[in-house]
């Protein structure tokens, strides 16, 4: 069979699609060389008194501009729907297209339905008034998608992505396997990596490593952060002064030498990190017991149900996260007993575990820091002397006075901060740290690829690509989303 | 502003005392001291050896101890032999005569001790490395300032027209590019034989070798040309350039909008005039204290960007001493980057009082 070319049948196309390009090129630049002149636009005064200027050469690039840019989305379109119709007959990019079908399709499906009911939706529905904000959001939810869809539903891969198939080390992107098997998929899109491994499907498989972890990961940052972050803003005094000494001491390690001290198999026998799962996701608890308590303590006969079912459920997600087979922490010499099997809901890969931890870790102080100063901030303010005249507690004026008006860079830091925890996931990977070294994770892929950078390149740019689009998407979401919280 | 100095200096001591102690904690565990052991001896050695030799050499003493012995504020372990002759101690080898042997020696007395990997002493290695480093930091920052001063400027100058949405744009792709993807795809356009545009020019016969720039850095270390030391500054350059682009546009922005500049506009001041003369001197206070804050970031991409192109400086030095718990190298590399974060921020504050007249009159 004959290796795959990038784009098939559709290479006719090719042409126009690089004439296009340089032509958005040229005339992106002529916009910006034209906008250090000043505009000349002449002003026509109309019989009927009203005056009409015209756009002047600014404009008439501004438009060549803009149509260019359609007629570029226009022929990417084109490629991945000849993809979606005709498969491997598109070359590579048609054969991944058609195997992103069901991305494709979820990614229709919420645009629609978010377009559609936009004004309902508060937030998230003015972020589809921003095209800077839509954009981030589709690259984000295209790698949520995918990652879900490839993690969790084993869909969208074409092959395993532990097995070796003899003959396709290092192989270019679309060769052909010399003897598939019947229903096997015949082609590696992407090529084979240094251990004759699909780098196609490794890469989606590897969306759903960041996709597990980062977000998570932030929110429990999110949580210490919040929970520590908010007292040490409104009382102030020793308690402000001891915290933040403790968030600058953590600031100031640099984040590989945290990594490389954290997150090795020696510390992991000491049970370290066990001790700071234990610490750390500790907190999601206590701010959602002091939350509704600081609500509802006026009203017992309500409040105290509620906070038993929901503490009851929350603690055994905590106990089962942080026990593994019946012990919280089993260094060897001696052993925590925590809950015991047949209660433990789930297990976590103790790699995972520690990477999971250290992130949160090198994360939360930042969080402190940002919340201490908009509590800060926001103390100050007329509604939270009302508050306090009505006598209300500190915590239902941190909680539920504070907070709410914090929200706005919050939810913006939030999404940079999963951007940056991506980043460190990469960065661990990168260095070899933690996860092991068959882990489809970008990171770790980049750092085996690295090797061989001189001879091949393929199985680097794929997870270097990807990486980038995904912080690039949640970076320019968090733009959108500032901008349109910004607007109110 | 002295007593402000001092309090700062009283902090920062105490930070690094905590930081290093921290260290010195986790490098000294009993899983991290067995696999040193087995590192300097040899792999097969039983549990029984492993702490005879990590008895020996005053692994196992307590660890407030051996915190101090390192510190200089306590007497350093000696291991008498059955021959006098064979005594060694932290202070001294195998073989010095009695009256020469130093009781106390640790970083007070300016010994860092000696690194377990390199097999020297850990004050020199750590200047040898420090100083290419520096190498490649001057020229970071003379590449990344004046490029993301211009472009936050620039961008700045008129809100929200084609040139900010561009530049805004380039300022967000390069913050959210990690050195590990930007190298990378550095090294596959430029620096590759087989891929990218090198094996093009070299057809045309453009360039002379047979890639456009060298995909490694370690000939950089004596001889750093711009063929071999470009790839690795703008790498790490690139990262955090968007950051402080982004910080001078807002602050840009912010002047432009001010009322003295709508005067100057009224009087008919040029419009170049307006920002080279008016607005650019107050616009750069926040960019500076951001440049201060953002070296120690830089020291992360240095780490990122020395393995990468295997220029060995001091971020190479912090891996190789972190991967091999190589104690007293890494508690040496943990001071010197304890003291480039907080010494910085301590510059940033100083110059942000300093630069700023409403502050710095009243």
């Amino acid at each position: 069979m004959e290796p795959l070319t990038w784009t098939g049948s559709l290479s006719g196309l090719n042409y126009i699609f690089t004439v296009a390009l340089i032509l958005l090129a040229v005339s992106i630049v002529v916009q910006i060389a034209l906008s250090f002149v000043p505009s000349g636009t002449t002003r026509a005064i109309h019989s009927d008194g009203t005056m009409a200027s015209d756009s002047g050469a600014q404009g008439f690039v501004g438009m060549i501009t803009s149509y260019l840019f359609y007629a570029v989305i226009a022929l990417v379109a084109v490629y991945l729907v000849g993809g979606v119709l005709m498969g491997t007959g598109a070359g590579i990019l048609g054969g991944m297209s058609r195997q992103m079908v069901p991305v494709w399709i979820a990614l229709i499906v919420t645009f629609a339905v978010s377009i559609t009911y936009k004004r309902k939706l508060g937030l998230y529905g003015k972020l589809f008034d921003s095209t800077v904000g839509m954009i981030g959001f589709a690259l984000v939810m295209f790698w949520v998608f995918t990652g879900i869809m490839a993690g969790v539903f084993d869909m969208l891969t074409t092959h395993d992505t532990l097995s070796q198939v003899s003959g396709m080390k290092n192989k270019l992107p679309g060769t052909p396997m010399r003897s598939p098997d019947e229903g096997e998929y015949q082609w590696y899109l992407l090529g084979g990596d240094n251990l004759a491994r699909d780098v196609f499907s490794r890469l989606l498989k590897g969306a759903w490593v960041v996709v597990q972890i980062a977000p998570l990961a932030t929110l429990f940052a999110f949580m210490v952060g919040i929970t520590l972050g908010l007292p040490a803003g409104y009382y102030g005094g020793r308690l402000d002064t001891f915290l933040s000494f403790l968030a600058n001491l953590i600031l100031a390690f640099p984040v590989i030498l945290l990594f490389y001290l954290l997150v090795t198999p020696e510390i992991v026998q000491t049970g370290i990190p066990n001790y700071m799962a234990a610490f750390l996701f500790v907190f999601p608890l206590i701010f959602i017991g002091i939350l509704l308590n600081s609500r509802y303590y006026t009203q017992p006969s309500f409040r105290t149900p509620l906070l038993i079912v929901v503490l009851g459920a929350l603690g055994w997600l905590y106990l089962s996260l942080i026990s593994t087979k019946g012990n919280i922490v089993d260094a060897g010499s001696y052993q925590i007993p925590g809950l015991p099997g047949f209660l433990d809901g789930f297990d976590i890969d103790p790699s995972i575990l520690v990477v999971f931890v250290s992130v949160v870790f090198v994360n939360s102080p930042t969080v402190f820091r940002i919340v201490r100063g908009l509590a800060l901030d926001i103390k100050t303010r007329d509604y939270v002397a009302a508050a306090q005249t009505r006598g209300e507690g500190p915590w239902y004026i941190m909680l539920w006075e504070i907070l709410p008006n914090a929200r706005g860079p919050l939810i913006v830091d939030f999404c940079l901060r999963i951007g940056y925890t991506t980043i460190l996931l990469g960065t661990l990977g990168f260095f070899g740290l933690g996860l092991e070294s068959e882990s489809p994770d970008w990171g770790t892929t980049i750092n085996t690829g690295r090797q061989l950078i001189r001879a091949y390149v393929h199985p680097l740019i794929p997870p270097a690509l990807a990486l980038l689009t995904l912080v690039l998407g949640l970076n320019l979401l968090a733009d959108g989303l500032r901008e349109e919280s910004l607007r109110d | 502003m002295g007593l402000f100095i001092l309090r700062r200096l009283g902090v920062m001591l105490l930070t690094a005392l905590c930081l290093t102690f921290i260290v010195f904690w986790l490098t000294n565990l009993y899983p991290n001291l067995e696999k040193l052991a087995k590192n300097q001896g040899n792999f097969r050695m039983s549990d029984e050896a492993v702490a005879s030799f990590l008895g020996d050499r005053g692994y196992l003493q307590p660890l407030p101890v051996k915190f101090g012995q390192w510190l200089g504020v306590m007497p350093g372990w000696v291991t008498e032999g059955e021959d006098p002759a064979d005594t060694f101690g932290r202070c001294f080898l195998a073989g010095t005569p009695e009256e020469d042997r130093p009781t106390r020696c640790g970083v007070l007395q300016g010994d860092w001790g000696f690194s377990t990997v390199f097999k020297d002493e850990v004050g020199a290695t750590v200047l040898t490395r420090l100083a290419l480093t520096g190498k490649l930091m001057l020229c970071v920052l003379l590449l990344m300032v004046p490029s993301a001063l211009i472009i936050g400027v620039l961008a700045g100058m008129r809100e929200g027209s084609k040139l900010d949405r561009s530049l805004s744009t380039f300022s967000i792709a390069t913050t959210a590019t990690p050195e590990y993807v930007s190298g990378v795809i550095f090294i596959a356009l430029l620096a590759s034989s087989k891929f990218g545009v090198s094996p093009w020019l070299a057809d045309m016969g453009w360039i002379d070798g047979k890639t456009l720039f060298l995909g490694s850095a370690t000939s950089a270390m004596e001889n750093a040309t711009f063929w071999n030391f470009f790839l690795p500054v703008l790498t790490i350059s690139l990262y955090g350039m968007g950051y402080i682009a982004r910080m001078t546009r807002a602050s840009m922005t912010e002047v432009m909008t001010a009322q003295y500049i709508r005067t100057a506009r009224l009087k008919g001041v040029k419009f170049s005039d307006i920002v080279m003369k008016h607005a650019l001197r107050n616009a750069l206070i926040a960019p500076f204290t951001v440049i201060m804050l953002q070296i120690p970031w830089l020291l992360n991409g240095v780490v990122i960007v020395e393995t990468l192109f295997n220029y060995k400086g001091f971020g190479w030095l912090l891996v190789q001493a972190a991967a091999n718990n190589d104690i007293e190298l890494l508690l040496a590399v943990s001071v010197i980057s304890v003291i480039v974060v907080l010494v910085t921020q301590l510059i940033s504050d100083i110059g942000y009082v300093y630069l700023n007249p409403r502050i710095r009159i009243s």
